[in-house]
């Protein structure tokens, strides 16, 4: 698995990001500059990781959505290639026409970091093949616009081919209510795209990979990826 | 220079110049100076910078060590933590402009303290904030509290950093003064370290980052004054914060750093240019000289004046090695970043300013540093209040009850509300996160090595005696560190009070120091750096004297910590340290119990503080220990309460004193005392040890269950103790809406 990891001006879980990849993967993945117009040749995943892309002073990831790096990221995913954008990513992913839908701000209002738990909603994807079929897992969030919405009909969409990923739920498993952090529509924490080879998520799995450090329960998905090539 | 104002007493007065100190101005430069130079004068001589007021005390504080690399000087604090490694960190004020736009103003707080630590070419690992805000009754709490914590989040979140601990609390002596002090905290190769010191003549003066604007012009004389009724007024010397710009600064600094082109670096905080210039050539024995035509600018026809005094935020001052200067243009130009020459180093030792080809400013450049005012500030001593025990106090009808209306009570309850906004997760290595111990740990990169954070300080006991105040808040740090199993290394100060003109605010200075120069001596514990921000007064007087510690512990073996949380059913819970008298004075107990605050806060025996710290760090490191936590405000019952909250499991207290009353027992706050949990024969062990040492440990009782059962009282559910601790900070903060 030859991964990259695109930094933008802003960026700030690149590290976090790469740190995951390469204890699941056993090689360090490529960081490329958002100015560079192209991939390293033989990128099998490309990961958008957190932060606050050029300040994020409009709409998160607005500017990085239209950003020349991202040609090459919607030119990899179109040939197939396996995109992952987390959080921040997530929200340029969704700018970029990569993924449908918005993220708005919290429910609340507040930007909020705590320990969350999600529903693995199908493990027959490259980035869950390690998890079970509802798998409930711990996971970091924080974020403060990562509010999902979409338009009744993509909604329906998304629902009807299985393209939610993960959602919002505590620790039993029992989705939605007062375990959802962020008003998320149906409890969405992250979608695939209509193949599902891109995959958008607010939280950070990346910072779940150590038991010292919160626990492991993020590994699988950089597992999983590790494991498709 | 014709084309600036007159100088006139109403000008001299309004640069917060005293008489006495514009005479001293005429002396030393033997004229009448320019409007520039006035500018210039009341930037460096106001209290802020000059530390004409605190300079002579703060030399009775310990600021040596073995492990000090760099002392109070610099932009931070220097410290060796082993294998080639230092550790660089500083808390810093920033209360007045926090006040009057909360949001904008604990965020370039936050911006500042983290320039100071990069600045020395240390990366940014962490980030801790203590605030205090007036009392929840009043009206402006709420706002203040909603926009300084989203401020502190803001900038930290996006800059990239953790914020891992802090304090937050109320009290009505900061209605109209609050204070935000910031804490960052940086790692650097010890023999990479950057200073500001200037060396070599005819070096480029190079400004880097944002360009100036006309923002915080006279903020650190703002800072320098009183406030009174119209500081809603003085929104515009409050400057604005971009933490995108910053954490662009950040990477270019470092990149800029490892290629050897620095000569000296100093950022632009308060007084921005003027004193980052001057800092740079008085350090290192040389003049400056500044073309003001150079400097990038963000709006048209700034004056030399806005520009010498304008505190836009994300910008730095190098001196850079001539051949090198392409190379780091390169740098900055890539992340995005102003890069302009503006000046070099002379050798005739003055300070001088051009602009549009005129010369605005020409001052001895070591004057303006070591010339400024010193002040031994009248000073009357406190009055040692009366000692307050158990004994004096009746007890509640329920210590149950008590325990629940502490926990429920502004300062004890659940902070979750705060730290939730803040990114305590970003960098993977947050071992102890907010709420989960005493200090926060962090490990270093991939470890093994660890650091343990925390700040402190009690302004209920510094109100009541500042000497005993200070000591016990320094003691309570080290203690801190030491639940955590980390060796304390070193301090940072942040000494927040009100006018030094009122000698009962200054004889408050000078006790608070004394107490904490005496704990930092006794626990080998050196202050390295340090802020002084004084006059926070406000229409009601002065706050509580209020000298913050932050503090930083190493551990070799960061897997060696232990939290507060209760591990198991079946653990032996153990008090170290004695319970003798049960002081109430000061205490939580008095205050929410009793509605009085008064009385001598509980004494600190800094030899009993070290032996039972040294003891419970020993315990933690050879992992003798399931949980750890020591006991501070609220007593034995709230040191209890929130292991049983942390955990979800709970207690059964048996143990019952019979020379003591037992509310001062619960919530006596008898210093230097730690709970501890330990298997039933690792619990004999650790007694016997405790023993043979001749430090008081009792077994008083047994984890396990969904209850706190203390002998002889009402059981309290889990889900109580929850809703009470949980319930608080949530609520208050809600009904800000209706």
């Amino acid at each position: 698995m030859r991964a990259a990891v695109i930094i933008f001006p802003g960026s700030n879980r690149e590290g976090d990001a790469a740190r995951a990849l390469a204890e699941a993967n056993g090689a360090k993945p490529a960081m490329v500059w958002h100015a560079d117009h192209e991939l390293p040749a033989g990128t099998d995943l490309v990961v958008l990781p957190g932060g606050f892309s050029y300040g994020d002073y409009l709409r998160c990831g607005a500017i990085a959505g239209r950003s020349h790096i991202m040609d090459a990221v919607r030119a990899h995913a179109a040939k197939g290639g396996l995109v992952l954008g987390i959080c921040n990513g997530f929200q340029i992913l969704c700018e970029s026409g990569l993924l449908p839908g918005v993220l708005m701000r919290n429910r609340d209002l507040k930007f909020v970091c705590r320990m969350q738990h999600l529903r693995v909603e199908r493990n027959d994807s490259p980035f869950t093949s390690q998890y079970d079929k509802h798998q409930v897992i711990k996971v970091a969030i924080a974020h403060g616009e990562g509010n999902y919405e979409a338009d009744a009909e993509t909604l329906a969409r998304l629902e009807g081919d299985g393209r939610v990923a993960f959602r919002y739920c505590d620790e039993a498993g029992t989705v939605g209510g007062a375990a959802n952090p962020n008003g998320s529509v149906n409890d969405i924490a992250g979608i695939y795209s209509e193949t599902r080879n891109v995959l958008g998520l607010m939280p950070h799995p990346e910072n779940l990979i150590d038991p010292l450090v919160g626990g492991i329960d993020g590994r699988g998905l950089f597992k999983s990826l590790a494991a498709v090539a | 220079m014709s084309s600036e104002p007159h100088i006139t007493p109403e000008l001299v007065a309004a640069h917060g110049l005293k008489p006495d100190e514009y005479e001293r101005i005429l002396k030393l430069i033997g004229r009448v100076p320019s409007f520039t130079e006035l500018g210039i004068f009341s930037a460096m001589w106001n209290e802020h910078c000059s530390y004409k007021s605190s300079r002579l005390h703060l030399r009775k504080l310990p600021t040596k060590g073995p492990h000090v690399i760099q002392g109070p000087g610099e932009n931070a604090g220097v410290i060796d933590i082993g294998d080639g490694l230092a550790c660089v960190f500083k808390m810093e004020s920033h209360n007045h402009p926090s006040y009057i736009e909360p949001y904008q103003g604990a965020a370039t707080g936050v911006g500042g303290i983290l320039r100071d630590v990069f600045t020395m070419g240390a990366r940014p690992v962490a980030c801790l904030d203590l605030l205090r805000f007036g009392s929840p009754d009043h009206p402006l709490t709420r706002h203040l509290v909603s926009g300084v914590v989203a401020g502190v989040g803001g900038y930290g979140n996006s800059f990239g950093v953790p914020t891992v601990g802090g304090s937050t609390r109320f009290h009505k002596g900061y209605d109209g003064n609050i204070l935000v002090n910031a804490m960052a905290v940086g790692i650097a190769k010890k023999d990479e370290i950057f200073y500001a010191k200037a060396t070599g003549v005819g070096n480029p003066i190079v400004y880097l980052g944002s360009k100036t604007g006309r923002d915080g012009i006279h903020g650190a004389t703002m800072a320098s004054a009183a406030f009174d009724e119209d500081a809603q007024e003085k929104r515009p010397t409050v400057q604005v914060g971009d933490p995108f710009s910053e954490k662009l600064l950040l990477e270019a600094c470092l990149e800029l750093m490892k290629s050897g082109a620095v000569v000296a670096i100093q950022d632009m905080g308060a007084a921005g240019l003027t004193s980052s210039a001057v800092e740079m050539g008085a350090k290192g024995d040389l003049g400056i000289e500044l073309d003001l035509d150079q400097v990038p600018c963000r709006e048209e026809g700034m004056t030399a004046y806005e520009m010498m005094l304008s505190e836009s935020q994300e910008r730095m001052l190098m001196v850079l090695v001539p051949e090198k200067e392409k190379q780091a243009e390169a740098i900055f130009r890539k992340w995005g970043l102003d890069f302009a020459v503006i000046g070099k180093t002379t050798d005739n030792l003055r300070f001088v300013v051009k602009h549009h080809g005129e010369v605005k400013a020409d001052l001895p450049i070591k004057e303006l540093g070591d010339q400024a005012p010193l002040y031994d500030r009248l000073h009357i001593p406190p009055i040692k209040p009366p000692v307050i025990l158990s004994c004096d106090v009746k007890p509640p009808v329920s210590n149950s009850e008590a325990l629940l209306r502490l926990l429920g009570s502004a300062n004890l309850a659940s902070k979750r509300w705060v730290y939730e906004q803040y990114d305590h997760l970003i960098l993977g290595n947050t071992v102890v996160a907010p709420g989960a111990g005493d200090a926060a740990v962090i490990r270093i990169g991939d470890g093994p090595k660890g650091l343990a954070l925390t700040v402190d300080v009690n302004e209920v006991y510094c109100a009541s005696d500042p000497y005993e105040g200070g000591k016990q808040a320094v003691a309570e740090a080290w203690r801190n560190l030491s639940a955590v199993g980390a060796e304390p290394l070193a301090v940072t100060d942040n000494l927040n009070f009100g006018n030094p003109e009122k000698p009962e605010v200054m004889g408050q200075f000078i006790a608070a120091i004394e107490g904490m120069a005496a704990a930092c001596k006794a626990l080998d514990f050196p202050i390295v750096s340090g802020n002084v921000s004084l006059y926070n007064e406000s229409p009601t007087g002065s706050i509580p004297p209020t000298p913050s510690i932050g503090a930083v512990g190493v551990l070799a073996d960061v897997t060696r910590t232990q939290s507060i949380a209760f591990k198991q059913a079946g653990d032996r819970i153990l008090v170290i340290g004695s319970t003798v008298k049960g002081y109430l004075g000061s205490t939580a107990y008095l205050r929410e119990i009793c509605g009085r605050e008064e009385g001598a806060p509980p004494p600190v025996d800094l030899a009993i503080e070290k032996r039972n710290g040294n003891f419970v760090r020993g315990l933690v490191h050879n992992r003798a220990v399931s949980a750890s936590h020591d006991i501070s405000e609220g007593g034995l019952a709230v040191a209890l309460a929130e292991m049983v909250l942390a955990s979800g499991i709970g207690a059964k207290i048996e143990f019952r004193p019979h020379d003591l009353p037992m509310h001062g027992f619960l919530f006596g706050e008898d210093q230097s005392r730690y709970v501890l949990t330990a298997t039933p024969e690792k619990a004999d062990a650790i007694s016997a040890a405790a023993l043979s040492k001749g430090i008081c440990c009792l077994i008083i009782g047994t984890t396990g269950g969904d209850a706190l059962t203390i002998a002889g009282e009402a059981a309290i559910s889990l889900k109580e103790l929850q809703s009470r601790f949980e319930q608080w900070l949530p609520d208050f903060m809600r009904s800000a809406h209706g």
